[in-house]
């Protein structure tokens, strides 16, 4: 197949369908709307089920059922509207659900603004949502990756009976990029766990719950998500190292900032500054293994991120105090141009 | 081939973000690397509309423009007003004569100005305006041929409209030798 000028919304959506979505719930925000179009649209032409809830809970809370039926869901929508949905997503934490939140990112707090941010990684990485549990979390840097991430996250919900996001900021939900997206089946996992109606031929009731009033039963439980996290933390980061082999300085950045710092990078290597980028691709788990073994050769980290600082706080717990790590941000929709990059790198090279 | 910065920008209802996917499209048939980014904000909402495109062999790098715009195409003065500090030296750009004033201040950057509105006329419909700019700006992209144009303009509207492919088409030609 050739490659199709799509924006990345659409992208994201089609992706979906391609890796065998069957039901989508949707409620309308800016920048994420193309994606709930998209599905309005295509979803039910590939035998989907495409539902615009009355609000982001109700849309949360329908995939909840969805995903306990069995079904493989998701849903979108931008920074207030992920808010909206943290007790949702909580619920499903809990119920050990497999489903996928796509989150389109704009600045905040509160209403905030529409442009792009990336002020929800706290949100994101921590959850909004009450109680011990984690949201695996993968940041695309571009369209093409944003459709295969697509994939990663119906699969590695299904794997772990785990919500996960896909967080990218408003950039990368509108642009247009060159995309191939994959339309090989997607395999199914068995779901013996689901509530489907069978009770009978199974000879047990299947319940969807995260309700346990017994404290042996809920720690027990608590234990075991916690195994599960430590198998995802061992087993499923994701990270890209560029120019770091003989870099002296190391800028952390994800989604379509990194992109911003690898064209900065570009501009001081031709100044002779040896300078590498560390591209976390899953912000939950961590790169923390990987960032403390390259702190061992650089003289210092930069953080960038459009934000007042977030990511910043697990790059200096990965660095564990070995190096610096400085931190260069812009938000509420503004964006940094590779020379402020620049300019950070070589203000914090002269003050050594 | 050198990286091209190009940033489109006029009145909404002006047809620039068509301009900008059909150049991104043209680039992405020539199997460089490319990003189109539209203006969503509240710009937008109060009437202009630009989009960012980014063509580059080997790497795209930011999808937004801040500096260093290598090709601006002004279908208003408000927008020539807004992107022109933000012109590289040495850059081009395309003017819609009917409406945009040259600027002296800035005699380091190759000037084209074309009559749209009088092109689109000519062509037999004013609505191709927008498909006008896409000559002149294709006439100063290296690596690009009025071939690649007409094919576009075929590729995009073709299937649904193909009356409208022939006066864009015209429209197109006109402004490319003008």
């Amino acid at each position: 197949m050739s490659k199709v000028l799509m924006k990345g919304n659409e992208a994201i959506a089609q992706a979906a369908i391609a890796a065998g979505c069957d039901a989508f719930f949707g409620y309308p925000i800016t920048p994420q709307n193309e994606i709930c179009e998209y599905m309005s649209k295509y979803l039910a032409k590939s035998g989907g089920a495409f539902v615009q809830a009355e609000s982001e809970i109700a849309a949360i809370n329908m995939v909840y059922g969805a995903a306990g039926a069995g079904a493989r869901t998701m849903t979108s929508s931008s920074s207030p509207g992920i808010a909206l949905k943290q007790e949702g997503i909580s619920y499903c934490a809990g119920a050990e659900l497999p489903c996928v939140i796509v989150a389109i990112s704009r600045g905040g707090p509160g209403l905030g603004g529409i442009l792009p941010a990336q002020g929800d990684y706290n949100q994101a990485t921590r959850g909004g949502g009450n109680g011990d549990y984690k949201v695996v979390v993968l940041a695309p840097n571009g369209v093409q990756e944003a459709t295969e991430m697509m994939r990663d996250a119906f699969l590695l919900s299904e794997k772990y009976r785990n919500p996960v996001m896909v967080m990218a900021d408003g950039v990368i939900g509108q642009m247009m990029e060159p995309v191939e997206i994959n339309t090989d089946p997607l395999p199914k996992f068995e779901k013996p766990w689901a509530a489907t109606g069978d009770s009978q031929s199974r000879g047990t009731r299947n319940v969807i719950n995260s309700l346990f009033l017994n404290p042996v039963d809920l720690e027990n439980h608590n234990i075991a998500l916690r195994k599960k996290y430590d198998l995802i933390e061992e087993n499923e980061v994701q990270v890209d190292l560029y120019m770091m082999d003989d870099a002296d300085v190391a800028l952390v950045a994800y989604g379509t900032p990194s992109r911003i710092v690898k064209s900065a990078i570009e501009e001081m290597r031709a100044e002779g500054i040896k300078v590498g980028l560390i591209r976390p691709k899953t912000l939950y788990p961590f790169p923390f293994k990987q960032i403390n073994a390259a702190a061992d050769k650089v003289k210092f980290m930069l953080t960038a991120e459009l934000s007042m600082g977030q990511m910043v706080h697990d790059v200096r717990l990965a660095v564990n105090g070995k190096v610096p790590v400085y931190f260069y941000g812009r938000a509420g929709g503004m964006i940094f141009e590779p020379k402020e990059i620049s300019d950070a790198v070589k203000s914090h090279l002269g003050g050594e | 081939m050198k990286k091209v910065k190009m940033v489109c920008a006029g009145f909404g209802g002006q047809g620039v973000l068509s301009v900008g996917q059909l150049i991104a499209m043209m680039a992405m048939n020539k199997s460089y690397l490319v990003s189109w980014m539209p203006s969503y904000g509240p710009e937008m909402r109060g009437g202009t509309a630009n989009c960012h495109v980014v063509i580059d062999e080997h790497d795209v790098g930011s999808p937004i423009i801040s500096d260093g715009i290598t090709h601006l195409l002004a279908m208003n003065q408000p927008a020539l007003k807004k992107f022109l500090p933000r012109v590289a030296q040495g850059g081009v750009i395309v003017a819609n004569a009917s409406m945009v004033k040259r600027d002296d201040s800035r005699p380091d950057i190759q000037w084209v100005m074309v009559d749209f509105y009088q092109i689109a006329t000519e062509a037999g419909n004013q609505r191709t305006q927008n498909m006008a700019a896409l000559g002149s700006l294709v006439r100063q992209l290296d690596g690009f041929s009025e071939s690649d144009g007409f094919n576009i303009i075929l590729e995009k509207f073709g299937d649904k409209n193909p009356e409208m492919v022939e006066v864009n088409q015209r429209a197109f030609t006109l402004a490319y030798h003008s």
